[in-house]
């Protein structure tokens, strides 16, 4: 399977996805920079965190401009899977790609700590390895990561299964204490949470890894015959 | 504000204009001879910043010829951007301190994070990646609202710049006295990593080279920061917020990507960044440390303000700027290197071969000056030094014999005490994460990044306890080094090196400088002896406000490694049932302790004692038993003493206590601040030959997973405290100190 990361000026969460994919995973990965980026050919896109153009303007707003933002929608719209992780998840939203914005912390301070996740629905292709409710420990790093929709959104989020991590303990306001959301497809998947942060137990932590290892294996059993 | 083409070189020497960028008139005469004719108004200035303290270390380098540098892990020592330690495998450390004290006394967000971005570059303009970044910060107590406001924006100012810019801020320290109300201290420190073969060097060599410029363009800020951060802070201090600089760590950011690829490219000849007195250093120092000579044309500077003056140009401290020295023709390829990530790369200038520093500006020299008097040959002086009588009062008093009747209350104030509390509100707002490398997060005694790919981690802490060093500065001095060690080692790792940040008052008062003296020199003799070479480090002066100097704080920034990911220790208790040690007998010694700080409100007395041999020995009896796996956790014993420490392995939220029996004297046992010990936990199964590995070990009880710490002496409990409601106080002391009403 082959992953690609897209990089922007900005982006700082780019190395250390390319190397979950690549090394802790063990497969196949490229830094794409946004300018030159072409996104054919690859299996599944990922989106870094960092701070994209400085956050300047609004969290993700000029990158979402970006032309590779329209190959992005094409994707999307295509079925590759997307995975937008901080700013990533940020730009997903100032795109479109996914509904709902994000606000300032609540205590409007970034925050960095491990934070319990509990795995809402397991029957998409990023969390089909993990089980429904199961609690996973993974980083969050952010200062906009206030999940915030208006309720019909809620409800359509809610009906739809669109809700994939919810905080066990909600550090930011968000609303439904959401961590993670899919578009209606769920072939993409925004959160602010760092599952690539969370892949080696050296790391203090390995529960993002499976989130890698279902796109994996949802990819194989689609694409890969015999598998 | 001076402008400089009314000006005259006459009006310069008749008005005592220099006076005013902080030159005296000694300095000044001797630049007449150096020029052989009187400066002009540009000249003067760029002179005034080389000649600054910040740039020359004109007072403190008779100090630090003292320090140890060399040693065989010792790849680059202390004159480049930033120090550089083998670490094997064709791989370097590079590492180095910096202090933006006096901007962050006059605007604490943009002081603090332009100080994080400063010493940033100076990793990246050696070629190495930069992998953490470290602060030590001092305030006044968080009892007024003017301190609580620059303790949080010097935190936000570290987190804006440091989170943005995508290195991880793993560790530091904040402690809290009434000396630093005025004049606070921010220093930072950064960690990098490098192929040694890729080092870079700040010279501007080969004639008819091409220096070129990057990064963010230059514009009136900063101008003479050098120079102000060379003074004493006074009232008519807040006037000079036009000397702080503005930082933007997407632009660096950008610029650490772009030079980490243009360091690959063999068109490059030099590469340094644009600190402290900005174009003005970073050129005529490449050029001095060279041997060559520069001409450069102003009118070429990126500029963003228009109508800037040579002077405005030379002095401006604009940050996120870089200087390269390229071969000749072959200026496109850095170029379209830059142009990659949005950035200009200009040609301004040339290196030439008469050794002078000539600036051209709208068609006329501008300046004209003999390249090494502003940077090898700036002048050396020679301070007076004198014994201060509160010293010498400290050292005939008594030993303090503190009374204390409730241990338990005790130790609950300790937890409390700010400079023992909790900083989670402080290291919770920065990215510690970022890169997925980091082991061991802030709060750990150092802490741990591992090197990718590779069976090995880097250990890194920072560290200074600058009351031992009032009471005696060459005690505290070698103090600081050792408990630096001491952090090092208990995490696994073997120290290699150290960073010094040197924070002192005005060094004109002979007092003072006999405490930058004798701190030096106990900081040598440990570093001698622990065989942790100084690298780099960085001089602040003249910390002063309304006339009271700072505490002596030469604050240790120190790397170690470890060899192998099976030493790495945390210093947190891990499982039930481990025995408890202490290694190192305990003397009743409160002198500059925690616990005469909460009963006096003062420090006063002896500062406790220190052997380095026996130190030298314990860490390295610890970290042999470490690499033969018979140690669980390690924690060194530091403020507030045993109890303390015990408290603080305690506190991993996992429900884990500890029943302790300590014998003699309950006080001292529980808070003395006895130098050279550790707290250790150790497998039940591995307890004879632990105790067999270290001569000083003592045992002195049992984890367990009841909750509650339970302390006995001579038979009787003294202590028996939920840890839950310990940890607590000790996590909510901070906040709490905080939001009550200043």
């Amino acid at each position: 399977m082959k992953f690609a990361v897209v990089v922007f000026p900005g982006s700082n969460c780019d190395r250390d996805m390319y190397y979950a994919a690549k090394d802790a995973l063990g497969e196949e990965a490229e830094m794409l920079w946004y300018k030159d980026a072409n996104l054919d050919g690859y299996d599944a896109i990922l989106i870094p965190g960092g701070f994209s153009y400085g956050d300047y303007l609004r969290c993700g707003a000029i990158a979402s401009t970006s032309n590779v933002v329209k190959q992005l929608r094409e994707k999307a719209d295509a079925g590759v899977p997307i995975l937008g992780v901080c700013n990533g998840f940020q730009i997903l939203l100032e795109s479109g790609l996914l509904p709902g914005a994000l606000l300032r912390n609540e205590k409007l301070k970034f925050m960095c700590h491990f934070e319990d996740l509990v795995v809402e629905n397991n029957e998409t292709i990023f969390t089909s390895s993990y089980k429904k409710g199961e609690v996973i420990s993974i980083p969050i790093a952010h200062n906009e990561g206030n999940y915030y929709c208006d309720e019909e959104t809620l409800a359509r989020l809610r009906e739809n299964n669109q809700i994939v991590f919810t905080y066990k303990n909600n550090p930011n306001g968000s609303v439904a204490d959401i961590a993670g959301v899919t578009n209606e497809k769920g072939n993409v998947l925004g959160m602010m949470p760092h599952p690539e942060r969370a892949v080696e137990a050296i790391l203090n932590s390995a529960d993002g890894l499976k989130l890698f290892q279902s796109l994996v294996q949802n990819w194989r059993e689609t694409y890969v015959a015999g598998a | 504000m001076l402008q400089a083409p009314e000006i005259t070189p006459e009006m310069v020497e008749q008005d005592k204009v220099y006076r005013e960028m902080g030159l005296t008139d000694k300095e000044y005469d001797m630049i007449k001879d150096i020029m052989g004719r009187r400066p002009n108004f540009t000249e003067i200035g760029i002179f005034s910043v080389m000649w600054s303290e910040h740039c020359s270390y004109k007072t403190s380098k008779p100090l630090l010829k003292k320090f140890p540098t060399e040693g065989p892990q010792v790849v680059q020592g202390p004159g480049e951007g930033a120090g550089v330690v083998d670490i094997g495998d064709g791989q370097g450390v590079v590492f180095k301190v910096e202090s933006h004290n006096h901007p962050s006394a006059v605007e604490p967000y943009q002081g603090a994070a332009t100080g994080v971005g400063g010493i940033i570059r100076d990793v990246f303009s050696m070629g190495a990646r930069p992998i953490a970044s470290l602060n030590s910060l001092r305030f006044g107590n968080l009892t007024t609202g003017r301190v609580k406001y620059l303790f949080e924006e010097v935190v936000h100012g570290i987190a804006g710049y440091g989170n943005c810019v995508g290195v991880p801020t793993v560790g530091g320290e904040v402690q809290f006295d009434d000396s630093y109300e005025g004049n606070p201290l921010v220093n930072a420190m950064c960690v990098g990593l490098i192929d040694t073969k890729d080092i870079q060097k700040g010279i501007a060599a080969g004639l008819g080279n091409t220096i070129m410029y990057v990064g963010s363009k230059t514009g009136r800020d900063g101008i003479h920061g050098a120079t102000f951060a060379s003074e004493d802070l006074s009232e008519e201090t807040e006037s000079k917020r036009s000397s702080v600089q503005v930082g933007d760590p997407f632009m660096e950011k950008l610029l650490i990507e772009a030079c980490l690829e243009v360091i690959h490219s063999d068109d490059l000849v030099g590469i340094q960044d644009m600190g402290a007195a900005g174009l003005t250093s970073s050129a005529s120092e490449m050029a001095s440390k060279a041997g060559m000579g520069m001409e450069m044309n102003l009118d070429l500077i990126p500029q963003r303000e228009a109508n800037m003056t040579a002077y405005e140009m030379m002095l401006s401290e604009s940050q996120e700027r870089m200087l390269l020295c390229v071969k000749k023709g072959e200026e496109q390829e850095i170029v379209d290197i830059f142009k990659k990530y949005n950035l200009e790369a200009v040609a301004v200038g040339t290196v030439t071969d008469d050794k002078r520093f000539r600036l051209l500006h709208k068609g006329e020299v501008v300046a004209d000056i003999p390249v090494d008097s502003l940077a090898e040959d700036a002048p050396i002086f020679y301070k007076e030094s004198k014994v201060p009588a509160f010293y010498e009062e400290y050292q005939r008093m008594p030993e303090y014999a503190p009374n204390v009747t409730d241990h338990a209350e005790m130790l609950r104030k300790l937890l409390q005490q700010p400079t023992i509390a909790s900083k989670e509100y402080v290291y919770d707002q920065y990215d510690s994460m970022v890169q997925a490398n980091t082991v061991f997060s802030p709060g750990s005694d150092a802490a741990v990044i591992r090197v990718r790919g590779y069976d090995k981690a880097l250990a890194m802490t920072i560290d200074c306890n600058s009351r031992y060093i009032h009471l005696d500065p060459e005690t505290g001095g070698k103090i600081a080094v050792a408990e630096a060690a001491r952090n090092i080692v208990a995490s696994g790792a073997k120290p290699l090196a150290i960073t010094d940040g040197l924070n002192f008052g005005n060094p004109d008062k002979p007092e003072n400088f006999w405490q930058m003296e004798k701190s030096v020199d106990g900081m040598s003799e440990a570093c001698l002896r622990l065989d942790t070479p100084v690298i780099s480090g960085n001089v602040s002066l003249y910390n002063e406000s309304n006339g009271q100097a700072i505490f002596p704080t030469p604050i240790v920034g120190m790397v170690g490694l470890h060899e192998s990911l099976t030493h790495i220790t945390p210093s947190h208790f891990q499982n039930a049932g481990d025995a408890i040690y202490v290694i190192g007998e305990t003397a009743a010694e409160f002198g500059g302790s925690e616990l005469q700080n909460v009963l006096e409100g003062k420090y006063f007395g002896k500062a406790p004692a220190i052997d380095l041999e026996v130190e030298a020995n314990r860490q390295s009896q610890l970290l042999t038993a470490i690499r033969s796996g018979l140690v669980v956790s390690a924690h060194d014993i530091a403020e507030g003493g045993l109890a303390v420490a015990i408290a603080e392995s305690l506190f991993t939220g996992k429900g884990f206590g500890a029943n302790v029996a300590v014998e003699g004297d309950l006080t001292a046992a529980l808070f003395s601040e006895t130098q050279s010990r550790f707290i250790v936990s150790v497998k039940e199964a591995d307890r004879t030959a632990f105790e067999n590995a270290v001569e000083a070990a003592a045992f002195i009880g049992t984890v367990s997973n009841n909750g509650k710490l339970v302390v006995s002496n001579n038979a009787e409990e003294v202590i028996n405290e939920e840890v839950e409601a310990l940890q607590q106080l000790w996590k909510g002391a901070i906040p709490c100190l905080l939001k009550s009403k200043a």
